[in-house]
């Protein structure tokens, strides 16, 4: 027997698209007319699709496991099936050992229940028992930052206080293996931290970490083994940074008819500069953004990021349409929203992979997100080395005996 | 199945947490919850009074006190089964984020919604005891039917909560034919008169299990008499196929949860 927690062989997952028969209403004439169409049958086989395709891996405890790929590209599912919410169609999937997972950490809250029963419940949910939580009860409480407002219904907390409690009793139960999703990974930095620093913890501990993300620094710092999901097949397993790299090599695209649950999707990402669309820029050239989103249902407080990252994944920089100061967005369905942002581009010859996410910060939630949403090259001038360009001009240069008196510098 | 009720066993933690909690949230503000627990029993028991009163004065003779407590004791499990097949129906819908993000097994949802309904039971209990008293209603041996008969209405009640609840999340007019089968239920189970009134016809209605139950009830608390013993074992047969057959049911239904929801 391997050390392996979790083993993955040959694993597809199939979703019916389209009508599924949800009343009896309508499943009854439905099964009487099936008996004397039979071609109707196949017709519906046609709007199946997998979400999954022969997905094979290992992850052996104290190893951290990166998976990344566009939207779409079947990481929820993934998810789902490890979590074991969702049931494989084919292949078999075994966790050995208790399984803690970062994600929707506060699915479990009432909100009549005070913060204090909340921990409890949530607790158990996530499989602690009650004397496990009795002990870390205090810590939970700390670690939330609370304070006083823990005996109050948690109707009455504000969202990110919400999150807060949440991620607090999910960070304490001691997993075997745990995941996360890279929701928890957005807005606020310091609970990025906390995030983090938990996953170190976990590690450290001998436990084998999942990490879904788009934070490619992060997976690319943390993770052994990486995985490039596309549409629900194995585009590449290995070492991070060969896998990262064969995914910044495509922009996101979806297909028309992709699956897509969020409310609001981002519709076209184009980068151009004074004549049009563009990928080749100089440096200090400025270059334009137009981000277009379209709402499929009503959704509040939308914001945009845009933030840029190079070829090691570092965060060159970010920016969002809040933090420039202006209101999010109210959207009812049907809504196009459209908006440029304008840059100037003070970087050094290299490649940069500008990205978009939507967002509502006060309940942390990720709408969409294209990583990377287009190239943009910046060509070689003026002697540059490193990420950004300073312009840098010589604008004296002398050559003194150092026997010579030193003279006064000047400004 | 064996690994499947270990399994059960294993989260038998967090199936105390939810009943607590659906508890909790009814009886959070003391008076609504109190009114939950009391107020139907209390309006099916003068439903009763009025039609057992209406009996009366058909066949002419006096209405007796062993009549309204019959009635009264039947209205508390009737009244139990109603809330706890209701809360089942909606158990797992109303859990959506639970169902679709966590897991565990799922039967928790029924059977937490199954216990909490139980929970006022017992509440209501306590007042059935005062009523029983005031109406003279005192002790006798066959006392200790009871509990059998409230094992075998919760084993029942917990099969079809299991059925019930998987089957209304697959299809959403389950929970309307649901409500309108406990609206109407009530005209075929005997818990307004006694099975025994329909003399030879009374065979009809016993074949419905929750009649010989509620009959039993009515005969070893109010009337300290033997409930019909051939029909109880029926019930009893009836009970555990019901069960055993809701969770291989639910079982069987239950990979699909997440997705179908």
């Amino acid at each position: 027997m391997s050390d392996a927690v979790i083993v993955m062989e040959h694993v597809y997952k199939k979703f019916r698209k389209g009508e599924i028969y949800n009343s009896l209403r309508d499943l009854v004439p439905a099964l009487t007319g099936k008996m004397f169409r039979q071609q109707e049958l196949n017709e519906s086989d046609k709007r199946e699709f997998w979400a999954l395709q022969d997905l094979s891996f290992e992850v052996k405890a104290g190893e951290c496991f990166g998976i990344i790929g566009h939207n779409g590209a079947g990481k929820s599912t993934a998810l789902k099936i490890l979590s074991r919410i969702m049931k494989p169609t084919k292949g078999r999937m075994t966790v050995n050992g208790r399984l803690s997972a970062l994600i929707e950490v506060s699915a479990g809250f009432h909100q009549d229940l005070t913060g204090r029963e909340n921990i409890f419940l949530n607790g158990t949910i996530l499989g602690m028992n009650k004397r496990e939580i009795q002990s870390k009860l205090d810590q939970i409480i700390d670690f939330s930052g609370i304070g006083d407002f823990i005996d109050t219904p948690v109707k009455r907390y504000s969202s990110g206080m919400f999150a807060r409690l949440g991620f607090a009793v999910a960070a304490h139960v001691d997993p075997d293996v745990l995941i996360v999703d890279e929701v928890l990974i957005v807005g606020d930095s310091a609970f990025q931290q906390k995030c983090i620093e938990r996953m170190r913890e976990v590690l450290r501990g001998g436990a084998a970490v999942l990490f879904v993300s788009h934070n490619l620094k992060v997976v690319a710092e943390f993770c052994d083994q990486c995985l490039l999901l596309e549409k629900g097949r194995t585009v590449k397993l290995g070492k991070p940074q060969e896998v990262i790299s064969t995914y910044l090599q495509k922009p996101s695209q979806r297909q028309p008819g992709d699956v897509n649950s969020s409310p609001i999707s981002i519709s076209s990402v184009m980068v151009r500069d004074e004549a049009g669309e563009s990928m080749r820029f100089q440096p200090g050239q400025k270059a334009w953004i137009d981000v277009e989103l379209l709402a499929s249902a009503p959704c509040r407080k939308v914001s945009i990021t845009l933030y840029m990252l190079d070829e090691k994944f570092t965060h060159v920089f970010d920016t969002s349409t809040e933090r420039l100061g202006h209101d999010t967005a109210d959207l009812e369905p049907g809504d196009v929203y459209s908006c440029t942002f304008e840059l100037q581009l003070n970087l050094a010859e290299g490649t940069f992979y500008p990205s978009v996410v939507l967002y509502r910060y006060d309940i942390q939630t990720v709408f969409d997100r294209w990583e990377p949403a287009a190239t943009i090259y910046v060509s070689s001038e003026g002697g540059v080395r490193g990420i950004a360009h300073c312009f840098p001009q010589l604008s004296r240069q002398e050559i003194r005996h150092a026997s010579q008196v030193a003279p006064v510098r000047t400004q | 199945m064996k690994e499947e009720l270990k399994e059960l066993f294993k989260y038998r933690g967090l199936l105390y947490m939810i009943t607590y909690r659906d508890v909790k949230v009814r009886y959070k503000q003391s008076i609504m919850g109190l009114l939950w627990a009391v107020l139907m029993p209390v309006l099916i028991v003068l439903s009763g009074v009025v039609v057992r009163y209406g009996y009366a004065m058909a066949a002419h003779a006096p209405l007796q006190s062993a009549d309204i407590a019959a009635v009264a004791v039947k209205s508390l499990p009737w009244a139990f089964l109603v809330s706890s097949i209701r809360f089942s129906s909606l158990s797992l819908i109303s859990n959506r984020e639970l169902v679709t993000k966590i897991y565990f097994p799922k039967e928790i949802f029924p059977i937490a919604a199954m216990l909490a309904s139980f929970f006022d039971l017992v509440v209501a209990s306590g007042a059935l005891v005062i009523f029983l008293l005031l109406l003279h209603i005192g002790w006798s041996p066959y006392l200790a039917w009871a509990p059998v008969l409230l094992l075998t209405l919760v084993l029942l009640v917990s099969g079809i909560g299991l059925i019930v609840s998987a089957a209304s999340l697959y299809f959403r007019d389950v929970k309307f034919i649901v409500e309108v089968v406990l609206t109407f239920g009530i005209f075929f189970t005997p818990v307004f008169y006694d099975a025994g009134m329909f003399g030879d016809k009374k065979k009809w209605l016993l074949l419905n299990p929750i009649s010989p139950i509620l009959d039993g009830f009515g005969a070893s608390i109010a009337r300290h008499e033997s409930p019909d013993l051939p029909w109880f074992v029926y019930s009893v047969v009836c009970a555990l196929l019901t069960l055993v057959g809701g969770y291989i049911f639910f079982k069987h239904m239950e990979p699909g949860f997440a997705e179908s929801i």
